[in-house]
């Protein structure tokens, strides 16, 4: 079965929670892929969302637009208010957090305020929401993204939502005790850090992508190691699931 | 007032004449509360809950100098700057929602450097409510530490005095005014409501003058057959409006969804015809009516009744 590369993300991002036991979600592709692997691998993964909801079960084609909205609530177990949902976090209750940014750099920081300066700036985006509270509270958060070279860029114009900071131990100097970026999503493969470094390097790629052409997308140096493990293609099963949730295509494009 | 500045937080609250008695009034009398230059903390979150009947009689009373806090911040936001009534934005995030793309309006006015658009995160926010809903200065966490948010907000850190962690304190915020939308409300104020909370609650103990209007006005005999659904009691509520659909084109949990046709007539404009479709937007339902039938009239009745299925649909009859 062929597939896009939204959906091709999707599912990728899906089979990372295999075996989690909650996953903190933003809306759109994150989300898609939480609901996606409720469905295959992780049937009692419980989805947090941060307009308040723990553990719905969202109705397929009916997915939220904002984290938010009553789309949000179908079947849920729990609707904390916004604060105390991120305060379950900060405990250390979730697992995983499943976030997004505009720019991402060699260190995980991830950038969803302003391109140029924060006053003035050249682009003003619309800000974190909750993604610097799930990269700075959950157990372990992993990027999703598309892999494209304005994205990936040297450094971020501003630091929303705090990877490893400036690599080595800067993150746990800055306060981030707990949690950690473990990993990077992408349509093109998944990127790992260096344990001492906390740069990033190639971990694998999917189907018929070469090392090159994750490099050309990658506006920083990425080592990559020298036989590079290839993902296993979307299954017909995964990706008939994934078009189930989103029929109508409002988040798979 | 400063921010964290408990001490006259609590003065304010005990010089202001307090009330167990009927607070039940009009929307143009409730909203009257609300005077220049007042920091405005918004109820609900993005397009859920939101107080957009009493939002819009602000901008028909044309208050100045505003200054609006919201957890996540809709095309509200638009309106106000369009209106030229708000000097400064307090948000984690403004926009519809990723669908509609980024908001032009905000990107014209914070670009140009013609607004102070003071960016948290949505936890942090939330602790400088909390805060001031406990009359504290200040709330320790572990969000924002490390970030650029650290450098362009009022935050500090310290370390704790226990352990010797680094920490991220959030000052209190004690807005003058909240405008909350609630699903029932009796007329002394005390407030129920369905689905998320948000985070109103916090929000109206933090703020010094709480305007709620509700769905529906019970008899207080309603409340106190169910005390325990009760989020906001009346003594710390100054009116209450009754208020059908109150929140719409937004959504009210299981009452009705959000018109996402609206939102999408709506940006399609600013993207055809540039911001001064906001413009054009607030002459209509805003300043093109004389209140909130009108205002509702602009949809019809059908529109309001697809909306009604749509959330039954989802979350079962009420």
């Amino acid at each position: 079965m062929s597939y896009s590369d939204t959906e091709l993300l999707a599912v990728v991002a899906a089979r990372q929670l295999a075996g989690v036991t909650s996953v903190f979600a933003g809306v759109g592709v994150p989300l898609v892929a939480a609901v996606l692997a409720q469905k295959t691998r992780a049937p009692q993964l419980v989805i947090v969302v941060e307009g308040g909801s723990m553990g719905p079960r969202m109705v397929p084609g009916r997915l939220p637009y904002s984290t938010n909205e009553m789309r949000t609530a179908p079947r849920a177990q729990m609707l904390p208010g916004i604060t105390d949902t991120f305060l379950f976090a900060q405990r250390g209750f979730l697992d995983v957090g499943f976030v997004g940014g505009a720019q991402i750099d060699p260190y995980g920081n991830l950038n969803s305020s302003v391109i140029g300066g924060y006053e003035r700036p050249k682009v003003r985006l619309p800000g974190s929401g909750g993604a610097n509270d799930i990269i700075s509270l959950c157990r372990r958060v992993m990027v999703v993204t598309m892999h494209e070279r304005r994205r990936f860029v040297p450094k971020v114009d501003f630091v929303t939502s705090p990877g490893f900071l400036s690599g080595g131990d800067s993150r746990r100097d800055a306060g981030l005790v707990f949690g950690t970026v473990s990993r990077i999503v992408t349509h093109l493969g998944t990127l790992a850090f260096d344990p001492e470094s906390r740069r990033l390097q190639l971990e694998s790629l999917h189907p018929g992508v070469t090392v090159q052409q994750v490099r050309d997308n990658t506006g920083f140096e990425l080592p990559a190691p020298e036989h590079v493990p290839v993902t296993e293609p979307p299954s017909a099963e995964e990706l008939e699931t994934l078009r189930s949730i989103d029929p109508e295509r409002n988040f798979l494009g | 007032m400063r921010s964290a500045d408990f001490v006259e937080a609590r003065r304010r609250l005990e010089a202001k004449p307090q009330s167990t008695g009927d607070k039940l009034t009009t929307l143009t009398e409730a909203v009257r509360k609300v005077r220049d230059g007042d920091h405005i903390a918004i109820g609900g979150c993005l397009f859920s809950r939101s107080p957009l009947a009493a939002l819009m009689e602000v901008l028909r009373q044309g208050r100045r100098g505003l200054t609006l806090s919201r957890n996540l911040m809709c095309y509200e936001g638009e309106l106000f700057m369009a209106s030229k009534a708000v000097d400064g934005l307090m948000t984690s995030w403004f926009d519809i929602a990723l669908p509609w793309g980024l908001s032009l309006k905000l990107r014209e006015e914070v670009e140009g450097g013609r607004i102070r658009f003071e960016e948290w995160s949505h936890l942090g926010l939330g602790l400088r409510y909390r805060a001031g809903a406990m009359g504290v200065p200040f709330l320790p966490t572990l969000t924002m530490l490390g970030s650029d948010l650290m450098g362009v907000t009022d935050t500090k850190t310290m370390q704790c005095p226990f352990t010797g962690e680094t920490l991220c304190l959030v000052p209190a915020l004690f807005p003058e005014v909240a405008l909350l939308h609630v699903h029932r409300a009796d007329r002394f104020g005390n407030c129920q409501i369905d689905g998320y909370p948000h985070m109103d609650t916090d929000i109206a103990k933090a703020a010094a003058t709480v305007i709620v209007t509700a769905e529906e006005i019970v008899d207080e005999e309603e409340i106190r057959r169910q005390p325990d659904r009760t989020v906001i009691p009346g003594l710390v509520v100054d009116a209450v409006v009754e208020m059908p659909y109150g929140s719409f084109p937004h959504e009210c949990y299981g009452l009705y969804e959000a018109d996402f046709a609206h939102f999408e007539a709506y940006t399609d404009a600013v993207k055809a015809r540039g911001t001064g479709a906001v413009n054009d937007y607030l002459e209509r339902y805003v300043h093109g009516v004389s209140g909130h039938e009108q205002y509702l009239a602009l949809f019809g009745e059908e529109a309001l009744a697809r909306q009604r299925r749509c959330a039954e649909e989802l979350l079962g009859p009420r």
